[in-house]
């Protein structure tokens, strides 16, 4: 036992002795960051205490660790970037950012990550932003529980709240983006984990994927965004259990998808979104357990859409389930619940016995003519739909859901 | 014209066709709240209910008063009454008593599953405006129509044609009108043709008032700025008055000069 203690004590002094602590605060000698950056060796620690430092383009060119007491306040006074990382195995903790500069040529950032490697930002607040936390050429890093909140108003001259840029295996975390132009912004970047994190209130999208491959997001809210999420020209996405709710607006989605192959949906809410998921040339999907509740359209589907498989979903309330614009089907609908559906079940096997036709005269016409959304509701509509069911002449021969489910799934 | 309204009235709440009115709404209030206790839903079904059904009993029902106190009528016309007030008081008398067997009707349930203090107060509300309005309106053209005809019949007939074309048929050439100027911006002519015909008119006003308009995408949006203000608030509303006025006059134009 008291070896045990001899050791650790051992251990601790030689740490001791390797990583010094150096303190910075307003009335003590080394009064700002920078300084202490400079007095610093490799994998020291820097504490910041509580207090306001006036401090912009400060540059982190060697492995740090550098924690923020109290969440002291770094205000970059307009005039620029306020830390830029080029070096690896930083860690910045429990800080506060506040006015970078804004600029029409340059991408200004809180806290920008260039060409490093296992770097660690978390617990870090910013307000005032241009570009929140950006990642340019850097692997291997953790983003974690960071509030980014911005006060964009046009799409033109504001900035993403974590954008990455050609950096692969990064995990985002727990983070609470608002208003700023794309919550969290993905571009060449793979194998990155996006977890429970809450995007909400911002100009474009809540998270947003060019050219991006194999990544994750899960367990994440979007939330009243021009669109939720979207994701375009990428491949092997998997996204598991999120939640897309209020995305309202003339041309607003839970999630627009635009060239993306083999993905899998699987477990995520869609509630009360203009259109749920827009699909727009999208080939392998799978698309499974979700919920669509209460949408103006459930599915957008536009053309070339080839052998996606949308099954066990639970379809409720929806103004429109599916709007097709082709007549030709290579889809599957198998075993989903619809709320709309009319069929019986003899058998009580759970299954339907008649064929659900989701895509409907009007969503058709709709399609043809907007303005006659007007008609929502009506007799006539009813009418029309329902002479239409019975002998389907313009909607696609081929869509509908053999097997409909006449109970609701749980799961 | 207040006596023969009072009489009309009381002769019809006590007939046994309000009972039954009154007690269709009654159970269809009771059976939706039962089902799902959530009220904004229940407004929601009970607005496809209403559009359809006020104008077609409105109509009947007011075709069918008119020709059924035929006699009373005329045994009125013979006393020193101004005309206008004979027709008008029974107008009045019938088309309140629809009124109130449907407020009561749905109103009860409502009340009892705790309308007062919920948010679908407002819609509630405009919900029972409509229904109201619609019903004012429809037994006003049922009382122009049986006038114009002495023929039952024919009477009923044309009734049904009226409501069929309003709750139908117009709907069907609107649509078919939108469809084939869709080259054209069609903003402008859906909103007129929504507002011109009452049926639609109140439909849009529910569903806007729901929140669906969101829902509705680009055009949703145009609907919503339009009916959304003041100013397409008055229009609506003058719309609606227009349609039971206009019918109104009808009645007292073709009961002075008409020849018993």
């Amino acid at each position: 036992m008291s070896k045990a203690i001899l050791f650790l004590a051992a251990m601790f002094m030689a740490c001791m002795a390797y990583a010094q602590i150096i303190e910075v605060c307003p009335s003590c000698k080394t009064s700002t960051l920078d300084q202490a950056i400079g007095l610093a060796k490799r994998h020291d620690t820097i504490i910041i205490n509580k207090g306001h430092y006036k401090e912009h383009n400060i540059i982190i060119d060697k492995p740090l660790t550098i924690i923020g007491k109290n969440s002291p306040l770094i205000d970059g006074d307009l005039k620029g970037e306020i830390i830029t990382i080029v070096a690896d195995s930083v860690t910045i903790d429990g800080l506060s950012l506040i006015n970078v500069g804004n600029s029409y040529t340059k991408d200004y950032a809180s806290i920008r990550i260039k060409n490093s490697k296992q770097f660690k930002i978390s617990n870090i607040t910013l307000e005032k932003l241009f570009f929140g936390i950006y990642i340019e050429k850097s692997n291997y890093g953790k983003i974690h529980n960071n509030t980014i909140k911005g006060q964009a108003v046009n799409e033109f001259n504001s900035g993403n709240g974590i954008h990455l840029w050609y950096s692969n295996y990064i995990d985002i975390e727990d983070n609470v983006v608002e208003n700023v132009r794309d919550g969290i912004y993905l571009e060449f970047s793979n194998y990155c984990n996006i977890k429970n994190n809450i995007s909400s209130n911002n100009l474009r999208y809540g998270l947003h994927f060019m050219f991006s491959n194999n990544d994750l997001y899960q367990h994440n809210l979007f939330k009243n965004n021009g669109a939720g999420v979207a994701i375009m020209f990428s491949k092997q996405i998997k996204m598991f259990d999120n939640t897309f709710k209020d995305n309202w607006g003339a041309a607003s989605y839970g999630m627009l998808l635009k060239e993306i192959y083999d993905a899998e949906i699987i477990g995520n809410n869609f509630t009360e979104n203009t259109i749920g998921i827009n699909i727009e040339g999208s080939t392998r999907i799978l698309y499974k357990n979700n919920n669509f509740i209460k949408n103006g359209w459930a599915l957008k589907v536009r053309g070339a859409c080839y052998a996606n498989t949308f099954t066990n979903n639970n379809f409720l309330h929806n103004s429109f389930d599916v709007a097709y614009n082709s007549k030709i089907n290579d889809n599957i609908f198998d075993r989903n619940f619809w709320s709309n559906y009319t069929g019986y079940d003899l058998n009580k096997d759970g299954i339907g016995d008649v064929p659900y036709r989701p895509v409907k005269l009007f969503t058709y016409i709709v399609n043809r003519t907007p303005e006659s959304i007007v008609l929502l509701r009506s007799l006539f509509i009813d009418i029309i739909d329902f002479s239409e069911k019975v002998s389907p002449v313009f909607t696609p021969d081929n869509l509908l859901d053999n097997n409909p489910l006449t109970k609701q799934i749980k799961w | 014209m207040l006596k023969i309204l009072k009489y009309s009235f009381f002769d019809l709440m006590r007939s046994r066709w309000s009972y039954v009115y009154f007690a269709f709404y009654l159970l269809l209030g009771v059976t939706l709240l039962f089902l799902n206790s959530d009220l904004s839903k229940a407004v929601i079904t009970l607005m496809n209910v209403i559009i359809i059904l006020i104008p077609l009993i409105g109509t009947i029902f007011g075709v069918m008063y008119y020709y059924n106190s035929k006699e009373f009528t005329e045994l009125l016309l013979a006393q020193p009454l101004k005309r206008s007030s004979i027709f008008l008081g029974q107008y009045f008398g019938v088309a309140g008593s629809l009124s109130l067997s449907l407020i009561l009707g749905l109103g009860i349930p409502f009340v009892f599953y705790g309308l007062l203090n919920s948010d679908a107060m407002g819609e509630f509300f405009l919900l029972m405006a409509t229904g109201v309005s619609l019903t004012f309106i429809f037994t006003a053209l049922a009382f122009n129509i049986a006038l114009y005809n002495e023929n039952r019949i024919k009477g009923f007939g044309m009734a049904i044609l009226v409501w069929l074309f309003l709750a139908i048929i117009y709907d069907g050439i609107f649509l078919m009108t939108l469809t084939l100027f869709s080259d054209y911006p069609l903003d402008k002519l859906s909103l007129i043709g929504s507002v011109l015909n009452p049926i639609d008119l109140s439909r849009i006003l529910i569903l806007l008032k729901l929140d669906i308009s969101a829902l509705m995408g680009y055009t949703g949006a145009i609907f919503k700025q339009f009916f959304g203000t003041n100013w397409g608030l008055a229009v609506s509303t003058a719309m609606m008055a227009l349609w039971v006025v206009i019918p109104i006059v009808g009645i007292v134009l073709k009961s002075k000069k008409k020849d018993f």
